[in-house]
């Protein structure tokens, strides 16, 4: 054998004749007829700030892309800008929860899951330290491609003894998450949706609220009982609506929390029988929300006809995000059609 | 500044007879489990015998004392040294030396805060440390607590980039208030810790990223007695680094004699010629 570069080819690729803007960095999220709300995460955060001295802000050059400039803005002198440096950041974060400080620690998912998982895992998560995680362009959120598509993120926390993990839908989950992670005395994982979010759950259920380790009922059905966490039960939804109109009647399992995972509701609600189980959730089916449900439901004795949607376990091509989503069976349409062809 | 504590751990025992003490302890533990970095733990007593016996402030019926100096062991390998040092302060009662290493004891192989009074951080997945003490010494400056933070890393960690992302950092916030010392003895896993990377020059290393280096012998007591001094009074707003030159086995000369490596093989029947060795330079 002799030693060559490894050969790359590159093929010409056929471009569509409708052609969609290659997305920015952080899309919003398509959501049409919904009314957005604009950086819940750094709001809640700040209200709550201003009654807990002990909250503190961490980012690693992404405070304007985690909505964590709005704390930074309004209390500067609790913010600390940490620089491109993710280790830091969490260890130092680390160090603040040691001194009695509630450290709420913000990047992208890539970079926490992928970068600083030992720093997360043994400085914070070993020791239960009440540092709190939160990351934006969680799963396939973003459509520049791997190197910010977080589409394990939640395989990789799971595994991780102690860490509570936050999947959140909308607006009204993650201004609900954010007292609820200060008032769990531990390490929290949460995925954020930042900018201008879409508030779904109240105008599908106007009582609904957040609560940390609760699986919550959105809506009925008869025919399939869809199990969802963060945007993919908005899509999940959504495509319930347009499944009506096909007389297919929809239930909608919102569980935001996927560490410790509501066990008792998920299979009270697999159990009823008769219906199609369908897990949706926006991460490789690799360790996710569907496989830490169909354990549960084996372990329980429950076996539903069960199907998944999810990303594939690929790294994930560029592109606008809406065709991505298109791509990858993670919108409307796909998530409608896929639940009609398993019926 | 409780500096009568310092005055009152220091009138009883000399500096040189803690550091004895700190390393038949460690002899001693290690005798327990045939095993342990025992090489480190007696290149290292004479740093934790100035550490705990001349720098820091703390109170030995209280080690969660709130204005107690924070003493960090990134390097959660050297935990035998650290046992024996803490025993030594009395923060570890003595009477558990026989347990060290053992099921349900208290002082695991690799230092752990959860399982040991006076231990603050789980070390061992090394890089770690300064980055926590950064934290720390932010929280305590945020909080108004006058203490210290010190952090104890062996010369192997300045391969993590971990490392340089916290020695950057603590000059950005300005942390008059850590004090980091790296243990120099130039052995790590596999073979001479110059050979592996290039670490060196390490004080113009460190100055270049704007701390206050010294670099002593760290087998000298008078010598780190000076530079800890230096370190605490600096009127300077910079983190300050003590880089430590030690002797691997220092204190047992067959053991010293012996070809270095990382984990320093110690035959059943050697360890208690090592303490005879040790008794024979007990000081006087």
């Amino acid at each position: 054998m002799t030693l060559a570069s490894m050969a790359r080819k590159y093929e010409p690729r056929q471009v569509a004749q409708t052609k969609v803007a290659t997305s920015a960095m952080i899309a919003s999220l398509a959501a049409e007829g919904y009314d957005t709300v604009s950086a819940p995460f750094g709001e809640a955060l700040v209200n709550l700030a201003k009654k807990d001295e002990r909250i503190v802000g961490l980012s690693a050059d992404l405070s304007k892309y985690t909505d964590l400039h709005v704390f930074a803005n309004a209390m500067p002198e609790r913010f600390y800008q940490m620089g491109m440096a993710e280790q830091v950041l969490f260890s130092a974060a680390a160090g603040l929860a040691r001194e009695g400080f509630i450290p709420f620690a913000t990047t992208y998912a890539v970079f926490a899951s992928r970068r600083a998982y030992d720093f997360i895992a043994m400085a914070i998560a070993e020791e239960n330290l009440p540092v709190k995680v939160v990351c934006a362009l969680p799963g396939l959120t973003t459509g520049y491609g791997p190197s910010h598509q977080a589409t394990e993120d939640l395989a990789i926390f799971r595994g991780l003894p102690n860490m509570v993990i936050i999947d959140p839908c909308d607006a009204d989950d993650v201004a609900g998450m954010v007292p609820a992670m200060v008032a769990h005395d531990g390490p929290v994982y949460a995925r954020l949706l930042r900018g201008k979010v879409p508030s779904v759950l109240t105008r599908h259920k106007p009582d609904y609220r957040f609560e940390l380790g609760r699986a919550q009922m959105i809506r009925d059905g008869r025919d399939v009982l869809v199990i969802s966490s963060g945007i993919m039960t908005m899509r999940a939804l959504d495509a319930a609506a347009q499944l009506a109109a096909d007389n297919v009647d929809v239930a909608v399992l919102h569980v935001p929390t996927i560490k410790p995972l509501d066990v008792a509701t998920i299979a009270a609600e697999a159990g009823r029988g008769g219906r199609l189980v369908v897990t949706a959730e926006n991460h490789t089916v690799n360790g996710g929300l569907g496989e830490a449900v169909a354990k549960e439901l084996l372990l329980a004795g429950i076996a539903p006809k069960f199907r998944m949607i999810g990303l594939p376990d690929a790294f994930l091509e560029a592109g606008a995000l809406p065709t991505l989503h298109e791509m990858y069976g993670l919108s409307v349409a796909k998530v409608a059609a896929q639940i009609k062809g398993w019926l | 500044m409780t500096v009568e504590n310092r005055a009152i751990a220091r009138s009883n025992m000399t500096l040189e007879m803690r550091a004895w003490n700190i390393r038949r302890k460690a002899l001693l533990m290690g005798e327990v489990q045939g095993q342990g970095y025992i090489g480190q733990a007696l290149g290292v007593a004479d740093v934790l015998a100035t550490s705990y016996f001349h720098a820091l402030d703390y109170r030995s019926e209280d080690p969660e004392w709130e204005g107690r100096d924070r003493f960090l062991l990134s390097i959660g390998h050297y935990a035998i040294a650290l046992y024996a040092a803490l025993m030594e302060a009395g923060i570890l009662p003595e009477a558990e030396l026989e347990t060290y290493g053992m099921d349900d004891s208290r002082m695991p192989m690799s230092g752990m805060a959860s399982y040991t009074p006076g231990m603050e951080i789980t070390g061992g997945s090394l890089g770690q440390g300064l980055g926590i003490a950064v934290g720390m010494a932010m929280g305590l400056k945020r909080k108004k607590n006058p203490a210290f933070v010190y952090n104890l890393m062996s010369d192997g960690e300045l391969g993590e980039g971990s490392t340089w992302e916290a020695v950057m950092s603590a000059t950005q916030w300005k942390l008059d208030n850590l004090i980091c010392i790296v243990d120099f003895n130039n052995q790590q896993a596999d073979g001479p810790s110059r050979d592996a990377l290039a670490v060196g020059p390490e004080a113009p290393k460190w100055q270049a990223f704007g701390w206050h280096a010294q670099e002593v012998d760290g087998n000298d007591l008078d010598a780190l007695v000076a530079a800890f001094d230096t370190a605490r009074n600096l009127p300077e707003a910079k983190p300050r680094v003590i880089i430590c030159n030690t002797k691997m086995c220092k204190g047992v000369d067959f053991l010293e004699a012996r070809e270095m490596s990382h984990f320093v093989r110690v035959d059943a029947d050697e360890w208690a010629m090592a303490l005879d060795k040790l008794e024979e330079g007990k000081p006087q």
